[in-house]
Parts: C-alpha cells; structure tokens; sequence
C-alpha cells in the first residue's frame, strides 16, 4: 500500500503533494508507528544494487533522467526515482526509505538532527546544479519587466501592489486589474525559496494567494487566468504563459544570493535576462537556487559511485541538457 | 407428517453420517459466526485506531503550544513563518462551511427532483437507464471532478461572469454539487420508495393531483429519510479534498463573493502534509485539523443516523 502511493506520487508528480496527501494521513501514521522498516542503506545483492532516491518535485524529471541514462550504462545497478516533495524525501532519509533525497531547499537544523538521531551519521549535502525561478504572466498581459521590489511588494504581507493599473495603465479596464497572485503551499522547496530572496528574511506571503501544488499547475493556471502572476522553475516555461524579465530595483541584476555554496556568478551587467536564455550558460537570472542531493553520510559503494557519475561532465551534461544550470566549476 | 417406508429406511440408515454433519456443523457453525462477527467489530476497530492515531499525532500541541482561541478565530493560516508562525483556521473553516452550504443549495433541489422524478413520474425503462447513469456519475473519481472545475468550468467562469480568476467558491460549490447529487438523489429515491403504495392510492381516491401527493403525502411521510439523503450529501462534501483542492483555488482568505478563491480544512491537510517536517508543530497541527474534520463528519453522521431513526416518532422514512 505504500508502494502504491508513492508510485502514485510520481505518476501524478505535479499533483503529488494531494495524492501523497491524501494517503499520508493513513499510511504514513500506520507506517512510523510499525517502525520495522528501516532496510539496509543499499540494498545490495551480490550482482545487484538497488538506489533509492526520493524528494523534490522539481528536480523529479531531472533525477529520472539521471537513472535512466545511469540505469543504461550500469546493468548491475537499478536506480529508482520518486517525486513527492523536498520534505517528502529528507523525511525518507530519516525512515531509511531512500538512499538518496533530492531536494530544492537546504535541510533544516531540525531534519539534519533527526537524520543523526535515526541513521547515526549527518546528511551530506551535494549541489548537482541550479535552478532558476522564473516569473509567469499571462500572455495578453501587457508587463515585460519586474523589478524584485516590485514583485515583492505584489506578495510581501505588507505589499501594496494588489492592481495591474499601478503598474502599467492602458490595458487594463477600471475594476477588471485585480492582481492574482499564483503560489505554492506552504513548506514546498520553490515556496520557501521564493520568500527567502524576492521578499527577504522575516517577511512572510501576503495570504489570499491561489496556492497551487506543483510547477506544473501554477503555469497551467497562469495560462488560463490574465490577470495571474505566478512563479516556479524555468524548466516548466511553456509557449502559454509570458516569462517576466526580473530585475534587480536599480535595473542590474541581483548577484545570487551569498547563501549558496558554490554557484555561477552573474555576468550581464544589463537590464534584465529573461531566464530562458540560461539553456546556452548564461547564468544571470536574479533567482538562482541550488538543487541539492543528501545521503545518511558519506555515500559508500555502488551509491558513491552514483553521486560521482552525477557531478561528472555525463552526469551535468544531463543538467544542462533539461533547462538547469550545471554546478559551476569551484566545488 | 406421515413417513413413508422409504423415508423410515433412510433415517434408518443415517445416523452415522448424521452425526458426522452435525460435529461438522457445531465446528463450523460457530466459526463463520465468529468470523462475521470480526468482520463486525473491525469496522468500529478500524474507526477507533484511525482517530487513536490522528489524535497521537495531533496530542502534543493539543494540550501544549496551541493557543485554541487564535486557532479557531484567527484568519491567520501561516504555518511556516520565519517571523511568527500563526495557526489559524478561521478562514479555512469558513471556506468549507461556505464551499459546502453553495454546493447543497445547488444539489438539494436537484437531487430531490431527481429522486422524486425517478421514484414517481418516469417509466421503469428510462429509471433503469436513469439510475445506471447517476450511479456513473457517484464512479467519477474525485480528482476528474477537479480536472473538470480547473480545466473547464474555471476558463468558462472567468468568460461568463468577468471573475479575475476561475478556481474560486462558485467553482467548488458547483464541482461539490456534482457529486453529492448522486448520493442524494439515490437514498432519496429509496427513501419515497419505502413509503407504502397505499398512501399513494389514498391520496389519488382522494382526487389529488401526482404533484399534490408528491408534495402533501410522500415528502411529510418519507420526511426522516430524504433529510437523511441530505445530510448524506453534505457529508460528502464536506469530506471531499481532491476536488476542492483544484477546484476553489486554495487561497487563505474569508470569501466575500462567490467569485472569490477559498480554501478549505482537507485541501489544507491534504497540501500541506507531504510537505511538512514530521514531528514538527506545523505537522501536528495539521492533524487537529483532522480532530476537527472528524468532528464535523460525526455530527453530521450522526444527526443523518438520528433523522433515520425518527427523532420526532414518526416512524416511515
């Protein structure tokens, strides 16, 4: 039964936080309360490994790639991925349910305790490459540019952007400017993200915005609604929605945030980039953030062996290859 | 009562496998009877671990941490600030109470009418047809519903009304109407099918109309059960998540029109747990929402159970 629900967490990966949802409650509180399901960090046969990674949304389509190109080369190996969430898969590292958490959000003190508590060592953090948040607009929507203040004042809880109109005049119709704010729900890895570097530390998201439970949907809604501003990874821009340039308030780009350990440096000094030009290495999009992986210690074995494939030129190739931006150089 | 020879002879012949059929029986007797029994009890069983379970989870900050005067009066639902989290669930309470109360005064007179058409007015080919469709629809899993308020009626919305924004309350009370009219309108159906035809011959000796019996003898005498068929219905919507989740656009705030995003208590769980660290005061919170929902279902249930039964003593229904 567990089985089930996270295989129906991947298939339904944009809508995996209600199906998981819906069967947490049961499952998982049946689950952590028989806790004889701890296996063996890989589980190894004599020819065979088993990888088990779970976590991220957003980094779902990217780790599936990953396997199925690693799955190729390595016979002796079998990669398994599941979506769920950034807190979905610390929490199976915690359980010993997987072998490694993709995850688009640093772990918190809390989580790394538990880690310790659980498996008896620390996670390791490893950046695999960055993504770059990307802010949607509907298409009729007349908006080219945003500065980060500005959208900050569009979601910040004190905001004082709520009309199209004080923006940009003209297009739009007395009482028909509503800004409609498009969100995550709270605690996902692109939520906290977004808070964290457009609104800043200590400020929280204006409430009464459209929380949406995957990338996917907040584009989709966007698509369909022309007063919508929303935002998730540029990996899931479509031709339905318009990117917004984001700028930084003085009109250069904001360096990326110093919290991130290893990361490309902006290089355009001009107005702003619209995010998906970083496919080609231009990496100067204001919203950066890390893709993280954790393991319950230094990876050992078949497991190790993955992880270096990953950062390797193969592994990064797939990186770039699906819209992120590889790891940079100085790790 | 007179044996023939033939049949003496049998009984002659029959003790032996007799009384092997009988030990069979008085083994195997008791055991079916125990085992339905246990099949009896694990329901109640069932339903005493799941809230055993939920309140464990939800116990901690139940009786330790959660002020349950801000939670439920507070419109504040932000449950991982880094400044102050706020646990409030005012806003969420209102968006299912509203959700709820726009969807059964849609479905109500629709399943009613339903239930009263096939029960009284249609031929019994276009019932069976009727009724393998209504049971269709009750088949429907819930997240086609929220495809159907996200995808179609939400577009549509925005075209007919000028709504900013298509997932809103009036999205969800329709998409909710949707699926309890099934539940509605087949305990309905059933319930004016209890009464008894003689009420119906009574009523046309009398030189009613179909109308006049539907609406003086049948609703007064099938009263206990059709408000059971209602209450049925808010139960199911009350309690759907999916749907509501995609369909009212999931937004923490009091609606103040129909064209307004809400958000409701189990879309709420239902988001916001596989996201949350477990253990944490975020994540056990969400679990007294689930208190909360149980509380609600309960008292639905069982005011549902009471107008079976008849509080009033009426005794057809």
């Amino acid at each position: 039964m567990v089985v089930c629900g996270k295989a129906a967490g991947v298939v339904l990966a944009h809508w995996k936080a209600c199906a998981l949802g819906l069967l947490v409650p049961v499952v998982g509180g049946l689950a952590t309360f028989g806790a004889a399901r701890h296996g063996p960090a890989v589980s190894t046969t004599r020819e065979h490994a088993v990888i088990r990674v779970e976590g991220s949304d957003t980094m779902v389509n990217l780790a599936q790639a990953w396997a199925e190109i690693y799955n190729a080369e390595h016979r002796q190996v079998s990669v398994q991925v599941l979506g769920g969430g950034s807190g979905v898969g610390i929490a199976s590292l915690i359980d010993g349910n997987c072998d490694l958490a993709n995850s688009s959000r640093r772990i918190n003190d809390d989580e790394a305790a538990r880690v310790q508590a659980a498996r008896g060592v620390r996670p390791v953090e490893l950046v695999v490459g960055y993504d770059a948040l990307a802010v949607f607009v509907h298409p009729s929507n007349p908006i080219e540019t945003l500065t980060l203040d500005q959208l900050a004042a569009i979601y910040d809880w004190d905001g004082r952007l709520t009309q199209w109109s004080q923006l940009d005049n003209g297009h739009w119709r007395d009482g028909q400017d509503a800004i409609i704010r498009i969100g995550r729900q709270a605690g996902c890895g692109t939520y906290a993200y977004f808070r964290e570097t457009v609104l800043g530390r200590g400020h929280d998201f204006k409430l009464g915005s459209v929380d949406q439970s995957g990338s996917k949907a907040v584009v989709t809604l966007v698509s369909r609604t022309p007063n919508a501003i929303g935002y998730s990874g540029m990996g899931y821009a479509t031709s339905e929605v318009k990117t917004v340039r984001v700028v930084a308030s003085s009109g250069t780009p904001r360096a990326t945030p110093t919290s991130m350990r290893a990361g490309p440096t902006p290089t355009s000094t001009g107005a702003g980039v619209t995010p998906t030009s970083t496919r080609g290495g231009d990496d100067s999009h204001p919203i950066t953030r890390p893709l993280l992986i954790y393991t319950a210690g230094e990876p050992v074995g078949p497991l190790r062996d993955f992880v270096e494939w990953i950062v390797s030129a193969d592994g990064q190739a797939v990186v770039r290859e699906l819209g992120y931006v590889p790891r940079g150089e100085h790790e | 009562m007179n044996d023939s020879p033939a049949s003496a002879d049998r009984w002659a012949r029959g003790p032996r496998r007799r009384q092997s059929r009988i030990s069979g029986v008085l083994l195997v007797e008791p055991l079916i009877e125990w085992t339905i029994a246990l099949c009896g009890w694990s329901a109640i069983l069932l339903v005493a671990a799941i809230f055993f379970f939920v309140f464990r989870e939800a116990a901690p900050v139940l009786f330790g941490g959660l002020d349950l005067r801000e939670f439920f009066t507070s419109p504040n639902w932000i449950p991982d600030s880094d400044v102050r989290p706020q646990y409030g669930i005012l806003a969420l309470l209102i968006g299912t109470i509203s959700v709820t109360g726009l969807a059964m005064l849609m479905a109500v007179p629709l399943g009613l009418g339903a239930a009263v058409y096939l029960s009284e007015f249609c031929d019994s080919r276009v019932r069976e047809t009727l009724k393998v469709v209504i049971e269709l629809l009750a088949a429907i899993p819930s997240i086609v519903w929220g495809f159907i308020g996200y995808m179609m009626i939400g577009p549509v919305l925005i075209h007919l009304t000028g709504a900013a924004v298509g997932v809103n309350l009036l999205n969800g009370g329709i998409i909710l109407a949707l699926m309890s009219v099934p539940v509605i309108v087949s305990v309905g159906e059933d319930a004016l099918k209890a009464v008894p035809d003689s009420y119906r011959e009574a009523a046309l000796a009398l030189g009613a109309s179909r109308w006049e019996t539907v609406y003086r003898v049948l609703f007064p005498a099938a009263k206990n059960g059709l408000l059971a068929a209602v209450l049925l219905g808010v139960g199911r919507a009350i309690g759907e998540t999916m749907a509501v989740l995609m369909a009212t656009g999931h937004a923490v705030q009091i609606p103040t029109s129909l064209l307004d995003p809400i958000r409701t208590l189990t879309a709420t769980v239902a988001a916001e747990l596989g996201d949350v660290v477990a253990g944490g005061t975020h994540y056990r919170v969400l679990f007294v929402i689930g208190l909360v929902l149980f509380a609600i279902s309960f008292a639905v249930n069982i005011t549902a159970d009471l107008a079976v039964k008849g509080v009033g003593g009426d005794r057809n229904g």
